[in-house]
């Protein structure tokens, strides 16, 4: 395929899939921004202001860049994951793959989306929390690298995990059980000066944790790891799972028999 | 002229063991109306997934218009269009969307892809579904949809998987006519099906496997030329006798009113009906009792291999 009949088949993807999380706004969109807007409200105002300042800010200040990340992270992941199992459970992933896309594509095509939607879903979450805060972004540039690193990181593992599932249940199971706790546990609500130091080592594995911290960096200029560092720890992630999908994309891994 | 498929030594052993190809060797030419036959598992939908990339072959080559799948999967990918056993639709999209997506998947700008989605619709009669979600529709316009999808890429090659499997037959005599047309502005036809007049109607050249073996690969009409015996039933105007003998031919009594004769190869039929009418049988119509080439494929699948 010529570059340009490769950007015209990206762009079908692409298209496709916007088409397809705005057509189911009500599961797409809309839970992210009810979900948010009652973290905002208790956490941020009835709890948070019992609690105090955290990391220098108010704890709404504090808690509003966490939860936009989660937002990010949760609904890239679950836009590539279910679209992307979708297509393999009513077979309709074989127009694409009897098709010349390369497989590059094919995957850009789908984190493609899964970006779109994460981006989309951030600015409806950033304008809720107006309505309980205000803030100013202190670094720009890295709000906007982090989260499209960030967006197009949990997309590929949600490519990842839509090729590895069989059934619904499988697209469900690392959302709840793995992706909820790290987020939870990535300090979107808590600072990790908070943690006893056995326990604040343990969570410098999680990848949520360079994630946040970036972009509560970004929003307001305060963190609990070097950004330098977590941009690196974000940029290795991306290269594993990146060069993994594309493995399975070229075995044809539950793709192809 | 370069055959539109060329297939040689084709395996393929699936992960469980299955040896479902075992050196299929097939040769199809541009232009032909060529239908790939066999029973259920004989290996047909095995070759048709290793040719359009669904399942990885074990050993041996394929080339499309010339292109070897090995050397170059897209190019080679590009000539065909696959109409599969299965509807394999997003069922939510809307017919259109269906279209003009697969033409994007081969990088056909969205204006050409509206209209050629336009034309196919209207071709295949289903342009006033064009906003209908893919699961509002009938069985037979779900297969239109699918043959309206391989052919938006304009394929060289259109290889259709038993694509009148639970079609009406106003229906399937429509597709006939259209397959007709397609392959008569120079498209090449591969049909797999298990309607044997159906390939027999439409095909000129021939190939059945079966046990993942090519059990043979010819035109249609030399393969029924050399069946020994026809079998026709003829229905009578007056009760049959319960003896029944017609001196020279092989002949038994259906019913009361229908006697089944066997012709063979030199036979007359109408020295059999000349008999009948001295025994005061007054034959009032005729037909086949079985198709020919579903008795010459029956006749293949019993041979020992």
């Amino acid at each position: 395929m010529s570059l340009f009949e490769q950007y015209v088949a990206f762009m079908t993807i692409l298209r496709k899939e916007i088409k397809r999380f705005l057509r189911i706004w009500t599961q797409t969109l809309l839970p992210s921004a009810i979900t948010m807007s009652l973290y905002y409200l208790i956490f941020g105002t009835l709890i948070g202001s019992r609690i105090g300042e955290m990391g220098g800010r108010t704890y709404m200040e504090f808690v509003v860049p966490g939860l936009i990340m989660m937002a990010i992270v949760t609904n890239s992941y679950s836009n590539v994951v279910s679209s992307f199992f979708g297509a393999k459970f009513n077979h309709s992933v074989e127009e694409l793959l009897v098709s010349p896309i390369p497989n590059y594509v094919i995957l850009w095509g789908y984190v493609a989306g899964g970006v779109s939607r994460g981006l989309l879903v951030a600015f409806i979450v950033t304008l809720v929390s107006l309505f309980f805060t205000s803030f100013h972004i202190a670094h720009f540039g890295v709000v906007v690298a982090v989260v499209i690193l960030t967006s197009v990181l949990f997309a590929l593992c949600g490519f990842i995990n839509a090729v590895y599932a069989n059934t619904f249940d499988d697209i469900s199971i690392v959302p709840t059980f793995v992706l909820t706790p790290l987020t939870y546990l990535g300090g979107v609500f808590y600072s990790l000066d908070l943690l006893p130091e056995f326990w604040a080592k343990v969570s410098q594995i999680n990848p949520l944790v360079y994630v946040v911290n970036a972009f509560r960096y970004g929003m307001l200029g305060v963190s609990d790891v070097s950004v330098g560092f977590a941009f690196a720890m974000i940029g290795v992630f991306l290269v594993l799972a990146y060069s993994y999908s594309m493995h399975l994309l070229r075995s044809g891994t539950r793709l192809r028999t | 002229m370069t055959p539109a498929l060329k297939i040689q030594g084709l395996t393929k052993t699936y992960d469980n063991g299955l040896q479902a190809l075992k050196g299929i060797d097939l040769e199809v030419s541009q232009g032909d109306f060529f239908a790939l036959l066999g029973p259920n598992g004989a290996g047909k939908s095995t070759t048709i997934g290793i040719i359009c990339s669904l399942v990885t072959k074990s050993s041996g080559t394929v080339q499309v218009h010339g292109v070897d799948i090995d050397e170059n999967f897209p190019a080679a990918k590009k000539f065909l269009g696959i109409v599969p056993q299965e509807f394999n639709f997003n069922m939510f999209e809307k017919v259109e969307d269906i279209l003009i997506n697969q033409a994007g998947y081969y990088g056909i700008p969205l204006e050409v892809a509206r209209e050629r989605t336009e034309h196919y619709l209207t071709k295949l009669g289903i342009a006033d579904k064009r906003h209908t979600p893919s699961r509002m529709l009938s069985g037979g316009m779900k297969r239109r949809l699918m043959i309206a999808r391989a052919l938006i890429h304009a394929p060289k090659l259109l290889i259709l998987d038993e694509p009148t499997a639970g079609v009406d037959i106003e229906m399937r005599r429509s597709m006939y006519a259209f397959l007709r047309e397609i392959n008569e502005a120079g498209t090449t036809i591969i049909l797999t099906t298990h309607y044997l007049e159906e390939a027999e109607s439409l095909c000129r050249n021939i190939a059945i496997i079966n046990h993942g073996e090519l059990v043979t690969n010819s035109s249609i009409r030399e393969l029924v030329r050399d069946l020994n015996k026809e079998s026709f039933l003829l229905d009578c105007a007056d009760s049959l006798p319960e003896a029944l003998a017609v001196p020279g031919f092989q002949v038994s009594r259906v019913d009361d009113h229908c006697l089944e004769i066997a012709i063979e190869k030199g036979q007359d039929l109408g020295q059999a009906f000349e008999v009948l009418r001295q025994q005061g049988i007054t034959v009032v119509s005729m037909r086949n009792q079985a198709n020919r080439l579903e008795q010459k494929f029956m006749n293949l699948l019993e041979a020992p291999q």
